[in-house]
């Protein structure tokens, strides 16, 4: 047993926010520069996604999508919840709330998908003059923002959600 | 006013939400879930320990085969360019992306080879019955600490999302230490299923006595 981090919440809104920063040039800026015999391309994310559903592969796609757009934009929008119920000390739907927490912890580190993708291509497909694949900016800014994010997820205090009717008594 | 006390040793508090529970023998093959929040507080199955041992020994050395053999191999227009694990952490080793190539290899190699050794050293001993090391416990806090920061099982869908990518241009041959990377993966979710940390600590305990 642990006393209760009661920095908690502070230590969950600055990772938070380190980590919605990040994910800000992680879309802006192209994730994977392709060049080949004929031509230069740089793909962002959504390009990446794009690209992958114009090759018909659409479960692929879907992962990808997933795990770069939906996994970490719900887990901001999960975490924000969280961490403002607590603060208004609300007593509501407390299971369902442990059961997101639970989900967030679990389901935020599949969010690197993208990254690992990116390391393998461009550790791959390096042959000097017919096609390279070499990393963007985008991939480092994304991985630090799956890292804060996870981050901010530890530090968050999940007995906090049970405390509410102990302190209310 | 009268107060009932259990003795401590005979009390389990969740790791989630921290309600008090009574810890009793279960029966064999048996689950205990915690009433507030539902999680697994404690399983029961004898030769588990042994079992997870054996699992996490063989997965360290799997680990290594996956890091030392070719990983894939690509091969277009008379053209060849062989990968192992360790050139794909080193794909972020220019300038800028330094820091992310020792993350990744953090999260694909390192945790999880910290968390194996760390698992191997505490538990050898407790599956032979003799005192534990030094360190056991602090060996075995620190696997858990490091659980969700092990991504193997992460970078092997990466892979398979990246093979699916490049299939349009070029073949691709799977290496050897591809199998092995998926067989660290299948054994580590094997070995996570199996393993009882309430039995653990107590098996710890007991050896301590």
């Amino acid at each position: 047993m642990q006393s209760r981090d009661v920095d908690s919440l502070q230590k969950v809104w600055a990772w938070l926010i380190a980590g919605m920063i990040a994910y800000i040039p992680a879309n802006i800026y192209p994730m994977l520069l392709t060049s080949t015999l004929t031509e230069r391309s740089e793909s962002t994310i959504i390009g990446g996604v794009v690209e992958l559903f114009a090759y018909g592969s659409w479960g692929i796609a879907a992962i990808v999508f997933a795990a770069s757009v939906l996994i970490p934009v719900g887990k901001f929008v999960a975490i924000v919840y969280l961490a403002t119920s607590v603060q208004r000390r609300s007593a509501v739907n407390r299971h369902g709330r442990h059961k997101a927490y639970e989900v967030v912890e679990f389901i935020g580190r599949w969010s690197m998908i993208d990254v690992f993708v990116v390391a393998i291509l461009s550790a791959l497909v390096q042959l000097d003059t017919i096609a390279t694949i070499n990393p963007g900016i985008a991939a480092v800014s994304f991985a630090l923002s799956v890292i804060f994010t996870m981050l901010s997820a530890q530090a968050f205090d999940s007995r906090l959600i049970w405390d509410a009717d102990r302190t209310q008594q | 006013m009268t107060m009932h006390t259990t003795p401590l040793d005979d009390l389990v508090a969740c790791p989630q939400c921290d309600t008090l529970h009574l810890a009793r023998d279960l029966p064999v093959n048996a689950r205990a879930h915690c009433q507030q929040c539902g999680i697994v507080l404690m399983t029961s199955q004898p030769a588990a320990m042994a079992q997870v041992l054996s699992l996490a020994l063989t997965a360290f050395i799997m680990m290594i085969a996956a890091v030392s053999f070719p990983f894939l191999t690509l091969n277009a227009g008379g053209l060849r360019n062989a990968t192992s694990v360790i050139d794909a952490v080193l794909a972020f080793n220019d300038g800028y992306a330094f820091p992310l190539a020792v993350a990744v290899a953090f999260f694909i190699v390192v945790i999880p080879l910290v968390r194996l050794s760390a698992l191997i050293y505490a538990l050898g001993p407790l599956v032979r019955e003799q005192r534990p090391r030094q360190g056991a416990r602090r060996a075995l806090a620190l696997a858990e600490r490091l659980r969700p920061w092990s991504m193997a099982e992460i970078f092997i869908v990466g892979v398979t999302v990246a093979l699916i990518k490049v299939a349009g241009l070029a073949t691709v041959t799977i290496g050897p230490a591809f199998w092995a990377f998926a067989g660290v993966v299948v054994i580590t979710v094997l070995k996570d299923q199996l393993i009882c940390r309430y039995s653990i600590w107590e098996a710890l305990d007991r050896a301590k006595a």
